[in-house]
């Protein structure tokens, strides 16, 4: 799969702009997840990823090919998300939570036409319950988390993407992990 | 609670592939005695699953077009080449063509007057060119927007373009002789045909 992506890049970087739609294709998934992780909405994590793979492809002539575009990629997309966290306006969103309420969303006041069976209703619950966990950790150790668990970063992956040295990602992966273990524990 | 902190470490060692032979030994036989830390591991080892699992999002089916969308329109001169590259032979053929056509609507636009290709023998009033009684123009006369009256003898082609062949009454007919062709050109696009043939006649008369 390397080889197909490095050559679209090639193709891309010559102009083929169609080229680039094989390579959103490939890794929209995962940069998408990204974002989400990053900011827990679903229509700011797209925007996110739409406008990570935008800048891409303008800056498409600074990507060195001997590197791994997933990660060139994904560091594009943390630093969008950690940008947009930073200037977070107060948007509106279906999913954001009502006031004054607990956990309920805004979908919850629209009516449900297929109630979900059981099971997935669980899973999906869980679910959110992780990503809300992941919320709450400050910024710097989310991002380090994200990257680790959306596509299995190493490491030193991890450190190239954000630009931190790997002693500090080690103890941030730790930290992190320590801190979502006592938030997960009761589950 | 009194186990040292480095078998915590070992543990993220564990989950991040770090850990060395010795270590991942020391930490297994540590995890055997010490049930603190046994479950200090398996909460972890269950955060592990519990982020792997990917987020129960969907991305949206239009998702990759709509980044198409987006992007900054495609250089055209990019797509022409990209079409070009795709059709060499064609590609030829037209740079050949638009070179041929160019420079035959050059010289036909080149003046609206009068040129004649030959000087001597020959009288020329206002746009007419005659050829008086009695004169013999050797070699082929070319005529370029201008009629002309043979009343003489033209020992060659005559070509005229852009003019007619005319009497000295005004009729179009001749009173004098032309030993070969003559060849009537008005309009651009047989002027164009012409220069094309003559072209061609150049090129492969030597």
């Amino acid at each position: 799969m390397e080889t197909i992506i490095k050559q679209k890049i090639r193709q891309v970087k010559q102009g083929d702009q169609s080229a680039f739609e094989d390579i959103v294709n490939f890794y929209q998934k995962k940069v998408f997840q990204v974002c989400y992780r990053m900011l827990g909405n679903i229509h700011e994590a797209e925007d996110m990823a739409q406008e990570a793979f935008v800048r891409a492809y303008t800056n498409i002539h600074s990507f060195d090919e001997k590197r791994k575009f997933s990660t060139w990629l994904y560091r594009i997309a943390t630093n969008l998300s950690i940008d947009r966290i930073r200037k977070k306006k107060p948007d509106y969103f279906l999913d954001a939570e009502v006031k004054g309420t607990e956990g309920l969303t805004m979908y919850s006041q629209l009516s449900d036409q297929n109630p979900l069976p059981d099971e997935e209703m669980e899973s999906l619950e869980l679910q959110s319950y992780i990503q809300k966990k992941i919320l709450s950790l400050p910024e710097k150790y989310r991002s380090i988390i994200t990257l680790r668990y959306v596509d299995d970063l190493s490491l030193q992956e991890i450190s190239e993407v954000l630009d931190i040295p790997m002693g500090t990602v080690k103890t941030r992966i730790h930290r992190g992990r320590e801190a979502l273990r006592k938030k997960l524990r009761d589950l | 609670m009194s186990c040292p902190k480095r078998y915590i470490e070992m543990m993220h060692k564990y989950l991040d592939h770090e850990i060395t032979k010795e270590e991942e030994t020391e930490l297994k036989d540590h995890l055997m005695k010490c049930e603190v830390c046994q479950l200090h591991f398996h909460e972890l080892k269950r955060t592990e699953t519990l982020l792997e699992s990917p987020p129960h999002v969907q991305v949206s089916p239009n998702f990759t077009e709509q980044v198409m969308n987006k992007l900054p329109k495609e250089k055209k001169s990019i797509s022409y080449k990209k079409w070009l590259k795709g059709h060499p032979i064609f590609t030829a053929a037209a740079i050949f063509f638009i070179l041929m056509l160019t420079s035959a609507f050059s010289l036909w636009s080149q003046d609206g007057q009068l040129t004649v290709s030959k000087q001597q023998g020959i009288v020329i009033e206002d746009d007419t060119v005659i050829i008086p009684e009695g004169k013999v123009v050797t070699g082929d006369l070319v005529v370029k927007n201008g009629d002309v009256i043979v009343e003489g003898k033209i020992e060659g082609d005559l070509v005229l373009i852009n003019g007619n062949l005319i009497s000295s009454n005004g009729l179009l007919a001749s009173a004098g002789e032309v030993t070969g062709q003559i060849e009537q050109v008005n309009q651009i696009f047989e002027w164009v045909w012409y220069h094309t043939k003559e072209t061609f006649r150049s090129i492969f008369s030597f």
